[in-house]
């Protein structure tokens, strides 16, 4: 490779090569696909799915945004990031279909900047702070399990954008899941103290488990991974609440969604009119 | 896990006297060869590529600070997910040069500790604040464009491990170079405010980028052995020079102006004139004065130290995992 100048020598010999993290091995989901609003579909209720995963999707990824530079291992930063991108391309699809279908014409940014935490339908075990890395982890078991049994049924969805988005989320979240269950075990089996915060951190999680069958009733598969996956790891598992009517698909949210929002929608919101 | 830098020589010695390998080791840099791992090596040689690539790998991973900061506020969707692809891969940077560091002798663990004990550097440019979202912009531009300028002659260094690490590193900073300026670009597009925050940036960022390519080569100790032995392939000032001629185009296309009184086109040299850096504050960040200093290291040593109970835990685990493997006693879910 000659580096007499820079960009020629970059462009040099690695053509074939598709393992590069860009340029090549990315496929559109949408490809194809039909976006026109199916005929007997109701194009309110499907943007309102929409944005309940959605919210679920982008408030998730900014969460784990907020690991990057603090993960314990520089493998977790990167496995960290790579299910927070996945999820933040959720986002952005399922936004951008409620756009498509509501009537509005609104793209992705209106949704994620310009909406407050009143509009927001995420569920609240999505929103509440990282805490310890075990409270992440488990949180994200449980959030992946129960998202990957939801997108599973949508892969039947009479809408065939929802039908491609879930698809795609589909072979997302099994990684997501596995790798959060993989967590829970080193975590359950690994030390006194790792035990003791798993221990804690699911319980934690078992909180909201009524929150989220309110909101898609997942409670056979969830239980079933949760079972198994804290057996393995010599925890308990944690028990589900009986949900109150499913607080966060209804707009109510804990005291920690609105900072959240606040820091993400800072820059746009103050530069009205800009592009990026 | 403890192992120390002076352990762990590789030994592909085969009987041969000291004289005779440090004949065949001048003799494979000569010839433009590479030196491998199992290779027998100069002891000089081995510590300054250690220095060079954990300083290397430590900047990465530093350098996702100023820029990570920017991810939870990015103002589009499409610009947070690019930034938070962008930090993302500076992590795989990291670990593929500390495994390269580690082909050395050294253990990633063992360098983590002494760049948060201060005995190992990073690249002072990753102790400069990131005050608008444009930085992230002007990062990628100037920051990424001179790491290619310094990194792309590496992808030849006389030492395989590290010379095949800067390939796909290279390939990377080149997306992001052209990712940061692609920002600016599409900012300077839009509102008097963003063109501001476009020039305020470029502003702060452009002396000390210049600063990223080192001293001056008249004050720079250890870049002759470095160059003799093929690890560094060209001088700072000459990497600077490629640097100062690759931007000041594109500045001119992008609409923004250099700030240096100094710069202009010089016709007999072919190559453009440009003022002189601030070595004086170069040497404060390098000593540990920089704006930022103290807080980049402070992050990365609480993240190193909250994180501690989760690799000890992860150790316990495969070790009670081989336990019980090794007593037939295993359970269900790989971990």
């Amino acid at each position: 490779m000659s580096d007499d100048h820079v960009y020629a020598a970059l462009a040099e010999g690695h053509e074939d090569d598709t393992r590069w993290a860009y340029g090549t091995g990315f496929e559109d989901p949408l490809h194809g696909v039909d976006t026109a609003v199916p005929a007997g579909v109701d194009g309110a209720e499907l943007a309102a799915l929409c944005l309940e995963l959605g919210d679920d999707a982008l408030v998730s990824a900014q969460r784990l945004a907020e690991w990057t530079t603090r993960a314990p291992e520089l493998e977790e930063e990167v496995a960290l990031a790579n299910i927070g991108l996945d999820l933040l391309g959720q986002a952005r699809l399922l936004y951008a279909r409620a756009g498509q279908v509501d009537g509005t014409g609104r793209g992705e940014d209106a949704y994620a900047y310009f909406r407050d935490a009143g509009d927001f339908r995420n569920v609240t075990l999505a929103e509440l702070p990282n805490g310890d890395f075990a409270f992440s982890t488990a949180r994200l078991l449980v959030l992946s399990s129960w998202r990957l049994a939801h997108l599973q049924a949508l892969t039947a969805s009479p809408d065939p954008v929802l039908r491609a988005v879930a698809a795609k989320g589909v072979k997302e979240l099994t990684y997501h899941r596995q790798y959060a269950a993989e967590w829970v075990v080193r975590l359950g089996d690994g030390t006194e103290e790792s035990h003791r915060r798993m221990r804690a951190g699911l319980r934690q999680v078992g909180a909201y488990l009524g929150e989220l069958f309110e909101a898609h009733d997942a409670r056979e598969e969830v239980l079933a991974v949760l079972g198994q996956v804290a057996d393995t790891a010599g925890l308990p598992v944690p028990e589900a609440v009986p949900g109150d009517g499913g607080a966060g698909r209804l707009g109510r949210h804990t005291e920690h969604l609105a900072p959240l929002l606040e820091e993400l929608q800072s820059v746009a919101r103050a530069h009205p009119g800009a592009t990026w | 896990m403890a192992m120390t830098a002076e352990q762990a020589v590789p030994s592909a010695a085969g009987g041969a006297g000291e004289e005779e390998l440090q004949e065949r080791f001048d003799a494979t840099i000569a010839r433009d060869q590479r030196i491998e791992p199992r290779d027998w090596m100069p002891e000089g040689y081995r510590r300054t590529l250690i220095r060079q690539v954990a300083q290397h790998a430590h900047s990465e991973i530093i350098g996702m600070q100023p820029e990570g900061e920017w991810i939870t506020r990015a103002p589009s969707l499409r610009r947070k997910a690019i930034l938070f692809a962008k930090v993302q891969d500076e992590a795989g940077h990291g670990l593929y040069l500390y495994s390269a560091a580690e082909t050395l002798g050294v253990d990633r663990a063992d360098l983590t500790e002494r760049l948060i004990e201060g005995r190992q550097k990073y690249s002072s440019i990753f102790n400069y604040p990131t005050l608008s979202f444009a930085d992230v912009g002007v990062i990628g531009w100037f920051v990424d464009g001179a790491a290619i300028c310094n990194q792309v002659p590496l992808c030849r260094s006389s030492y395989g491990p590290y010379a095949r690490a800067m390939v796909r590193i290279c390939k990377e900073e080149s997306f992001h170079q052209r990712q940061g300026y692609e920002m600016l670009m599409t900012m300077m597009r839009g509102t008097e405010a963003q063109r501001e925050m476009v020039q305020d940036a470029v502003n702060r960022w452009w002396w000390p980028s210049l600063m990223m390519f080192g001293p001056p080569d008249d004050n720079s100790p250890n870049s002759a052995r470095s160059m003799a032995w093929k690890i560094k392939r060209h001088s700072n000032d000459e990497l600077r020079q490629r640097f100062v001629d690759m931007t000041v185009p594109q500045a001119e296309k992008l609409g923004v102006t250099l700030p240096d009184p100094e710069l202009r086109w010089n016709a007999e040299r072919g190559r453009h004139d440009f003022g002189t850096p601030d070595w004086d504050e170069l040497m404060r960040v390098i000593k540990g004065d920089g704006p930022c200093n103290a807080e980049r290291i402070e992050r990365r040593r609480a993240a190193h130290e909250d994180g501690a109970w989760v690799r000890e835990a992860a150790v316990a685990h495969a070790a009670k995992q081989s336990g019980r493997a090794g007593s037939g006693a295993e359970r269900g879910v790989a971990a």
